[in-house]
């Protein structure tokens, strides 16, 4: 028994090795730059997949493999720097949701790149010539190759911590850590410092990666897979600590390790649960500080709400007849794709709600709409209840919810907030993932289907615009009620809005519950309306899709995510239906709309509008 | 009821081993309009931040109309009617300005948690809201949105919000900072006016206009009460001529802080 756990904590070692390599680098990353990369896990698997593909093609032997494996690290740290260079340079001022969307376009790319270079095919690499066998420990086998990986965390740490205390770049990275303007201030040069850290962080994920290639089969999923366990270690750490990050590496490591023994089904939450805890009591990690200036919501500069302008008015009458009176001439797929868009345009919303006037950054809205879906869907299989029932559940589930992972999530801010809220859904992902008796795990619930009376997708079709429309309609009205005005006055000056006796806390606690409350109506129809309801519901690119929605229509006006929403389920659609590599195109979508149109499709409406007729409404 | 609205006891703040606020016991007349001077740096806003709860004490406990306020969260604070405004104007940027007053008189009236709009409820918030910008001035930017305004004027809006809670007590710190001459007369002959019936604490460093307001000053160095009186007997004390008025004592009166 004893040496079993033994072995058990070796191994998880060995996996909080390679965690670390990631994680170091993106938390040098963040330090300097401030940027959270997403794309940090799609260098991790481009590293295992150009091992792959140099040591295969190397001559056999030492030389060959580690020369590989090198090589592919430094190859990676070369694509980091045209990342670098090509894109994140001139978002470094952006808020961060903007950023972190960017660099899931960048997710995307990669991932459809991959697809088209290496195929959707695992690939299995050679053993580490040299660190073959295994060794025995207490009459145990354990392998070779993971007693070197565990030598490699600290090994690279050493490194690290020489680099970044005994060399001049290293004192002037740490400056930056510490104080970005600062160093613009000695008359360093920024931009080859940034991006020299780049290329530094590119290559640990590289190496990281192509350490990966005799442990486990190389496959297209491992840049997600790593990135959000990165993240975790990140910010259990603490961001831009280095020491932290290798701290909580270990501790996600062994989490890891023996939860598998202990709780084999919630080893996904565990993880989690672990940081959400650390947040709670250390809201920003276990070595980490906190930062300079509080940072401000995903709005940037917004103006105040007016009343729709009579040409807006006029236009959202027609976009409503058209919606009410066209569809009894659509066919059925058209149908599917407008009660959709319905469903998608109160998901945006109540994002929306949330992020422009609420001033609160989400990285997991998606929890709230999956939640009302699974509980809608699992009301239906176990209570076989009628689908009236579960369309009243769904937002009850997702707004008590809402509740109690807002009464966490809403006293952080900017980005932990948003990493904050990226557990909760990952937690509410992996219940659904791993929780296979009741929820069906992978293969999802199905056979949710609407009751006779609204089996007519038409009928189904105007039962969701109703509902749906009348909920944005809604929210709307609450941002121009009181409410709206204290919500906004918090996002705008928290310390004057206590000052006049608002109790900010209560008014971002009620705003986030309601918005989930929303997101779960939305969710409860979405079920219906797909007669299943499966993990991606509430998992990380869905919500990618209501930051994209949101982003798309514009943060700052109060159309923008109904014009996003829109926009966006049809172009989804339409490149899901004619693209072959709709992810490539997706993603250079999203790095196009933040390059070229952060301030959306109703901002720069607005803004033309503007030019021509004087301040307008929202 | 008592004579004194507020009072402290031992309040001590110490940031990081440094005492910012040392051992202070203040009391505050109720009805009065009471200043509250010293040099810069002297801890005179960190008071504030103590008083109003934006800030936990060291040591030391607070009274406010007969209860025990330091353990109170500054959202509890306003809403018993001890309202302070701030040094560094702080206004809500992106509401307009009369939106700004409004935010204050809904959250009066218990608005906050209202998630429905009432046409005739807002439009009242609205007609007391104009009032007010018109009190202090700036009734003809109503509509503009705040954080467009100058320096001077976000001050008179945060006043006006201030006002627009109808406080008990007011806490204003440095009200008249960065306000043209006309301005400033303005806002004395307003703090005189809305001052009957309430009590008014007040952080300067125009002289002449905590000479022309003030019933009661307490000076404060370096963290400690140094001296207590009326102007006169205040302006006249060696101490307090030597630690604030330094060298130029002569000019009582005139010193106008930059
Ligand atoms: N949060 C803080 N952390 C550390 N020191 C602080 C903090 N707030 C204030 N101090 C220090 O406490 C002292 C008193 O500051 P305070 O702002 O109260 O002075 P003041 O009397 O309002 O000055 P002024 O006339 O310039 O407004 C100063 O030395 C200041 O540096
Ligand atoms: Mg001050």
């Amino acid at each position: 028994m004893a040496e079993n756990l033994l072995l058990q904590a070796l191994s998880g070692l060995a996996s909080a090795s390679s965690l670390f390599l990631v994680a170091a680098g993106l938390t040098v990353i963040f330090g300097v730059t401030r940027i959270v990369n997403f794309a940090h896990g799609s260098l991790y698997m481009l590293g295992a997949y150009l091992a792959w593909t140099l040591v295969t093609a190397l001559p056999r032997g030492p030389l060959g493999f580690w020369g590989g494996v090198l090589g592919a690290a430094l190859l990676v740290g070369l694509i980091g720097v045209l990342v670098e260079v090509l894109l994140l340079r001139r978002i470094y001022r952006a808020p961060e949701l903007f950023q972190l969307l960017a660099t899931f376009g960048v997710v995307l790319i990669v991932q459809d790149l991959a697809l088209l270079v290496w195929g959707p095919q695992d690939l299995l690499g050679p053993r580490a010539p040299g660190l073959r066998g295994s060794v025995e420990i207490l009459g145990l086998r354990f392998p070779l190759y993971d007693l070197f990986l565990i030598a490699v965390g600290p090994a690279v740490l050493g490194l690290l911590l020489l680099l970044f205390h005994r060399t001049r770049w290293g004192t002037l990275v740490r400056a930056a850590t510490q104080d970005r303007e600062m160093v613009g201030a000695l008359g360093v040069n920024q931009r080859l410092l940034f991006t020299s850290v780049f290329f530094l962080g590119a290559c640990l994920a590289g190496l990281g990666g192509a350490l990966q290639l005799p442990r486990e089969s190389v496959n297209l999923h491992m840049d997600l897979a790593i990135i959000v366990e990165a993240f975790v270690v990140v910010v259990v750490g603490g961001l831009g600590s280095l020491v932290g990050a290798f701290l909580a590496a270990l501790l996600i490591g062994e989490l890891h390790a023996f939860g598998i023994l202990v709780f084999p089904r919630i080893t996904l939450v565990l993880v989690f649960l672990v940081m959400a805890v650390v947040l709670v009591l250390r809201p920003h990690g276990l070595l980490g500080r906190p930062p300079e200036a509080p940072p401000a919501g995903a709005g940037g500069a917004e103006p105040p709400l007016r009343p729709a302008p009579p040409a807006l008015r006029r236009l959202g009458a027609a976009a409503l007849a058209a919606a009410v009176l066209l569809p009894p001439f659509a066919d059925a797929y058209a149908l599917s794709v407008l009660t959709e868009m319905a469903i998608f345009v109160l998901f945006a919303a109540s994002l929306h709600f949330i992020m422009g006037p609420g001033g609160m950054a989400s990285f997991g809205h998606a929890a709230y709409f999956g939640l009302g879906a699974y509980a809608a869907a699992l009301l239906a299989k176990w209570a076989a209840a009628p689908m009236a029932a579960g369309l009243l559940l769904a937002p009850f589930a997702a707004g008590l919810f809402g509740l109690l992972f807002g009464w966490f999530c809403v006293r952080l801010s900017g980005v932990y907030a948003a990493m904050l809220t990226l557990a909760f859904a990952q937690i509410a992902w992996s219940v659904a993932f791993q929780w296979v008796e009741v929820t069906g795990g992978d293969n999802g619930i199905l056979g949710v289907w609407p009751d006779a009376w609204a089996a007519d997708p038409l009928a189904y079709y105007y039962l969701t615009l109703a509902f749906c429309l009348g909920a944005t309609l809604l929210l709307r009205r609450v941002l121009h009620a009181p409410f709206g005005y204290a919500l906004r006055a918090q996002r705008d000056s928290p310390l004057r809005a206590e000052a006049l006796g608002v109790d900010a806390f209560q008014v971002r606690w009620l705003a986030f519950s309601l918005a989930a409350l929303a997101a779960g109506i939305a969710g409860g129809f979405f079920a219906y309306a797909k007669g299943s309801v499966f993990p991606t519901a509430l998992s990380i690119p869905r919500s990618v899709d209501a930051l994209l929605m949101v982003l798309l229509g514009g943060v700052r006006t109060l159309s923008g995510p109904i014009v996003g929403a829109i926009a966006f389920t049809g172009l989804q659609e339409q490149l899901m239906r004619l693209v072959e590599l709709w992810r490539l195109a997706l993603g250079a979508v999203i790095v196009a709309l933040v390059l070229f149109f952060p301030q959306g499709l109703a901002g720069a409406a607005r803004a033309a509008y503007e030019r021509r007729h004087g301040p307008a409404g929202a | 009821m008592s004579d004194t609205i507020l009072e402290t006891e031992g309040l001590t703040k110490e940031f990081r081993g440094f005492v910012a606020v040392s051992d202070v016991d203040l009391r505050v007349r109720r009805g009065t309009i009471h200043g509250l001077i010293g040099p810069n740096g002297a801890g005179k806003t960190t008071c504030f931040n103590l008083l109003t709860k934006f800030l936990q004490p060291t040591r030391g406990t607070i009274r406010y109309d007969g209860r025990d306020i330091t353990g109170k969260k500054p959202a509890e604070v306003a809403r018993l009617g001890l309202v302070r405004s701030f040094q560094i104007s702080a206004v809500f940027p992106h509401l307009t300005v009369l939106e700004n007053v409004r935010v204050a008189l809904q959250r009066q009236r218990g608005g906050s948690f209202d998630f429905w709009r009432s046409e005739t409820l807002l439009r009242q918030y609205d007609d007391r809201a104009m009032a007010l910008l018109e009190d202090v001035g700036i009734a003809p930017y109503a509509h503009l949105q705040a954080g467009e305004l100058p320096y001077g004027r976000k001050r008179a809006l945060e006043i006006a919000t201030t006002l627009a809670l109808d406080p008990v007590m007011m806490l204003l710190d440095e009200p008249t900072a960065g306000m043209a001459h006309e301005d400033v007369d303005r806002i004395v002959a307003l703090v005189k006016r809305v001052s009957a019936g309430r009590t008014v604490l007040l952080v300067e460093h125009n002289l002449r206009v905590v000479a022309g307001l003030c019933d009661t000053i307490t000076v404060l160095t370096r963290g400690r009460v140094l001296a207590e009186g009326d102007y006169a007997s205040v302006s006249r004390n060696p101490e307090v001529i030597a630690a604030y008025l330094g060298t130029e004592a002569d000019k009582v009166g005139v010193p106008q802080h930059v």
